[in-house]
């Protein structure tokens, strides 16, 4: 659609260069240098992509990130479904973040799950003034009477606890004994670290604090084959635990244990038996599980879920742990499945070919994705992290091409300069961007929520990938957004 | 294998699937230490109960699933409603992400708002600097013509002082002298959204009539003919303001809507972002202090906002959210009153169309059984409508709503014979209110999107109306207000009813009663 399709590589890092340079030009001259740091232009033979990342969001400027509550609630706990989940102290946190990050899950929910309701202590000013503890003590009997089959209790300390001084977990320890059930208090107020990820490191560090290391003799009658894995970082978002642990499965693996989408308490604790953990989303979860490479020698390996040509070699690669048997069953998988990638291709490339896409979003996808693209004849331009750190740009380098445009923990003001700039004919942000792009007169997807679609891992999931793309792509809405007369 | 290139199935069709079925089983049973059926079975039953609810009502520290959001949400809300202004939230930045996110998934538009961005540094020293660089920032990058502080609860339990902090990053030049910082403290463990919404309401028209921090002197009010309206937090704000504006014209009357959010969230898709649009002119504002008198439509969002407006010397009226016939009559009737503008013939016909439609239909209506929810304005109007519909409010709810509130819908319910035997609710949340769908069973539930669980829990049929509507599309584009909104509060009830009757029927069944007149 634009000229940057032919231009040359010069011309694109050049003319990303005068962007950057354009938009720091809008900011005061300290927080020019600051963003700086943030933008840049990949350069194909560099090991990482040039870019500063995990630092402070600068005031005033319209960030898109959270905050370590919404990546301990929101991410890594929220999904435990037969746990309740307390948003600790006054009501936004928890009313913001109920049900909206599609974490599917089975059950029946108010009697043994609880993953779409919103458990608040819900802060009075008496409570700020006093402490929250007393009351933190109450509602745990409360839930112990009302919610019979819940199998545990968390606790996830919205801004004010830090402040007050509240000791939640002195309550934690006694009334855990008192109940019988894990109650694990989490500090992950959300003025603690730079964004969500320091929430994914606080909720890791609880689960090796108060799940592992208190799960005593209840692991003796577990029953271990030798395949057993677990999946780690994969939130069941749309359904995407699902349609990847059904390929495990085919291919003859054992999934003990899902973190944390459509998890439980009882998966949380016999992970350690795990042979392999095979994680998705590096980011949010790579601290568990190089506790458990340490502390239990279960070794870990990363793999991609997105699209056919990452399928294939993220199967082949965890194959690789495993005995013959398990290789063969991932070949017969890979077998299985092909036809039906031909025609998702067959029917998708044609309409997709060419199209070029700009990613902004969290966690593992701002590069994990790319290859779903590419599948579909598609090139990313521009990518970025919303809470990324140096080892995430070092691992993007492995998907994106020279000329990629990088914008980590990009700004409003940025992000719609870029697209006006760049032209993509699709970007794949989140909620707060979604509307902005298609007013511009751009096709978008929101690629946290699958833009209320998925599942989009595994083979299944392709196929939906390569219809929403198409969908939003292809709609024959964007050819009418200029009246006739104008 | 059931996904097909041709027909691609996506999660509400894939895992009814048996491969994912019995997967999905299999988890259960074999890793999930789930309790047994039976168990669940039973649990489920015993939530049913009296019993249940005993114990539920005696809950005194847990709260599940509230019906209310926190301070800030209302104070962005009553900011984006002014002339190019942009929210600026003082604290932690992760609730920004969440008033936008919660904003636009109602509204299906963009929200656009700072955060001051502090952390664990600024919690020990205090978010000074955060307010020097982000007003500094927020003023270089997006152009406001004003910006309007609120606080996170961060920034309210460690104590910074706004107004002091405005005046310091003035001085230190992050925005002019006489650039407009209107600010309110926030804290979000005082009431709910809409106490922020009155807090940001009366901080904006404070700094325009008492001299703008001391930067001008206080206006000389010097009373005019206007009148000003105030819509309150209003999840139909976009429809509901263009009607009023309508009518306002209609009647001749001049007016200054303060807030006026009707076109930040409506903006066209036509190749333009307009990050502002519309919304009350910085000038209008300072106006509207010469105004004879302003109009509330929600007194539970406007208490301090009123007081404010009163003690400059102008009449004050606040109604409930009003719906339907008597409502809309008693509006307009004030409206008239205040500015001796007749109402004209044109809006009396419309009243005798919304009479007409209400006579029309009111036999399926009549008698039926309905629990509300909401916030506590919204329940006033729709109980009142409800009641001269001939329906009987059974249970009223508002998680936000306070003694006054109850007070008031009390005497409403008292004032009907079909409002006898109604309970009203203040202060509890959507799980008491799912006791009482089981003890007290009705026969429509009308609430916001957050009720289909509660529509899915006990089967009562969920109309929606209220603040979130999360789940359908574009309710906010109608008005509910003036006798054009109750027309469409109406419809979209009756539409509720007639579904449910036609829902479930199989052939030979029991379709002796599908009609196709009715
Ligand atoms: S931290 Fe406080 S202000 Fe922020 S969303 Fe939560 S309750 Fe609201
Ligand atoms: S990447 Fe995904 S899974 Fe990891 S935190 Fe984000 S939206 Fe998430």
């Amino acid at each position: 659609m634009s000229s940057a399709i032919a231009a040359t590589t010069e011309d694109i890092k050049a003319r990303n260069q005068e962007l950057i340079g354009e938009v720091l030009k809008a900011y005061p001259e300290k927080f020019a240098k600051r963003r700086a740091k943030h933008l840049g232009t990949y350069e194909g033979d560099k090991p990482d992509c040039g870019v500063k990342s995990n630092i402070k969001s600068i005031p005033g400027v319209m960030t898109i990130r959270g905050c370590a509550y919404a990546g301990s609630k929101g991410v890594v706990w929220g999904p435990i479904k037969d746990m309740v989940h307390i948003s600790h102290g006054p009501v936004g946190c928890g009313q913001y973040s109920w049900g909206s990050r599609r974490n599917y899950y089975k059950g029946t929910t108010g009697i043994d799950t609880f993953g779409t309701m919103q458990f608040t202590s819900d802060f009075q000013e008496k409570d700020i003034v006093f402490g929250g503890d007393k009351k933190l003590g109450k509602l745990i009997d409360e839930i112990g009477v009302l919610f019979p089959l819940s199998k545990g209790i968390s606790i996830q300390s919205e801004c004010p606890i830090g402040l007050i001084g509240d000791d939640i977990e002195a309550v934690s320890k006694a009334k855990s004994k008192d109940v019988g059930k894990p109650i694990v208090p989490v500090r992950c107020e959300g003025f603690r670290g730079v964004s969500q990820s320091l929430g994914h490191h606080i909720a890791n560090d609880a689960i090796r604090d108060w799940v592992f290391e208190k799960t005593g003799d209840k692991l003796a009658q577990f029953e271990s084959t030798p395949y057993d894995v677990a999946i780690i970082g994969d939130y069941n978002i749309g359904g995407d635990a699902w349609s990847s642990r059904i390929l495990l499965e085919e291919m003859g693996l054992r999934v003990i244990a899902q973190w944390s989408g459509d998890g439980t308490i009882a998966e949380l604790e016999a992970t350690p038996k795990a042979k392999l953990n095979i994680l998705h989303c590096y980011r949010s979860m790579n601290y568990i599980t190089r506790h458990m490479e340490e502390k239990f020698n279960i070794p870990w390996v990363e793999y991609n879920f997105f699209g056919p040509t990452k399928i294939e070699s993220s199967l082949r690669e965890i194959a690789s742990h495993f005995d013959d048997k398990i290789k063969e069953g991932a070949e017969k998988v890979i077998a299985k499945y092909k036809p039906l990638m031909q025609a998702v291709i067959d029917k998708y490339k044609p309409r997709l070919q060419g199209k070029r896409v700009m990613l902004y979003v969290g966690g593992l996808r701002p590069r994990h994705v790319i290859g779903a693209y590419e599948d579909l004849g598609m090139e990313v331009v521009g990518t970025g992290y919303e809470f990324g750190h140096n080892d995430d740009y070092q691992r993007t380098t492995h998907y994106i091409k020279d000329t990629t445009l990088i914008y980590d923990d990009v700004t409003g003001y940025e992000f719609e300069k870029f697209v006006e700039k760049v032209k993509p004919d699709l970007v794949g942000s989140g909620i707060k961007e979604k509307y902005i792009f298609q007013k511009m007169g751009v096709p978008f997807r929101q690629m946290h929520s699958w833009d209320y679609s998925g599942p989009y891992h595994g083979y299944d999931g392709f196929a939906i990938f390569a219809r929403d793309m198409d969908i939003a792509i292809n709609s024959p809405i964007w050819k009418l957004t200029k009246a006739p007369w104008s | 294998m059931s996904q097909s290139a041709d027909n691609v199935i996506d999660h509400a069709a894939l895992f009814l699937e048996p491969q994912y079925d019995s997967m999905i089983e299999a988890k259960r049973k074999n890793f999930e230490n789930a309790p047994p059926q039976a168990e669940i079975d039973r649990v489920r039953e015993w939530t049913k109960t009296v019993e249940y609810q005993d114990k539920n009502f005696a809950r005194e520290a847990l709260c599940i699933n509230p019906a209310k959001a926190c301070q800030p949400l209302g104070a962005v809300f009553a900011a984006v409603g002014f002339e190019k202004t942009l929210p600026f939230v003082h604290g932690s930045q992760g609730c920004v992400a969440y008033y936008r996110s919660h904003l636009s998934r109602h509204f299906k538009e963009p929200t656009s708002c700072v955060s001051s961005s502090m952390t664990e540094d600024a919690a020990v020293f205090g978010g000074l600097n955060n307010m020097v660089d982000g007003l500094a920032n927020a003023h270089a990058l997006y152009k406001p013509k004003m910006i309007a502080v609120s606080t996170t609860c961060m920034a309210e339990v460690i104590g910074d002082d706004l107004n002091a902090f405005i005046k310091g990053a003035k001085e230190k030049g992050s925005v002019p002298a006489d650039f407009d910082v209107p600010f309110a403290h926030t804290p979000a463990f005082v009431g709910s959204h809409v106490t922020g919404y009155d807090n940001a309401m009366k901080g904006i028209v404070e700094h325009f009539w008492n001299g703008k921090a001391g930067t001008v002197a206080k206006t000389e009010r010097q009373p005019n003919e206007s009148i000003n309206f105030i819509g309150g937090f209003d999840g139909y704000t976009v429809g509901n303001l263009r009607e009023v504006k309508r009518l306002f014209d209609t009647m001749g009357v001049s007016y200054t809507i303060l807030g006026d959010t009707s076109d930040v969230w409506d903006t066209p898709t036509d190749g333009e972002f307009r990050m502002y649009d519309g919304g009350t002119t910085l000038e209008d504002t300072a106006n509207a202090i010469h105004a004879k008198a302003t109009i509330s439509m929600q007194e539970f969002c406007t208490e301090k906002t009123l007081s404010l407006i009163a003690d400059a010397g102008q009449e004050v009226v606040a109604l409930n959210h009003p719906v339907g016939v008597t409502g809309t009559d008693r509006f307009l009737m004030e409206v008239s009153r205040i500015t001796g503008k007749p109402i004209p013939a044109s809006i009396t016909r419309e009243r005798g169309r919304l009479v007409d439609a209400i006579a029309d239909s009111n036999a399926h209506i009549h008698g039926k059984k309905f629990a509300i929810f909401g916030d506590p304005d919204l329940c006033l109007g729709m109980v009142e409508f409800l009641l001269e519909l001939g329906a009987e409010p059974t249970t009223v709810l508002s998680t936000n709503g306070g003694k006054a509130w109850e007070a008031k819908v009390k005497a409403l319910l008292d004032a009907s014979p079909f409002g006898k035997d109604c309970q009203v609710f203040a202060g509890k949340d959507l799980w008491h209110l799912r006791s009482l769908l089981f003890t007290r069973p009705v026969d429509f539930l009308i609430g916001s999107t957050y009720g289909k669980y509660l529509e899915r829990d006990t089967g009562t049929p969920l109309i929606r109306l209220g603040f979130p509507i999360f789940d359908r599309h574009h309710q906010h584009r109608y008005p509910v207000w003036g006798y054009q909104g109750g027309l469409n509060v109406l419809v979209k009830i009756l539409d509720k009813i007639f579904d449910e009757m036609d829902k479930n029927v199989v052939a030979g069944v029991n379709d002796i009663s599908f009609d196709i007149i009715r």
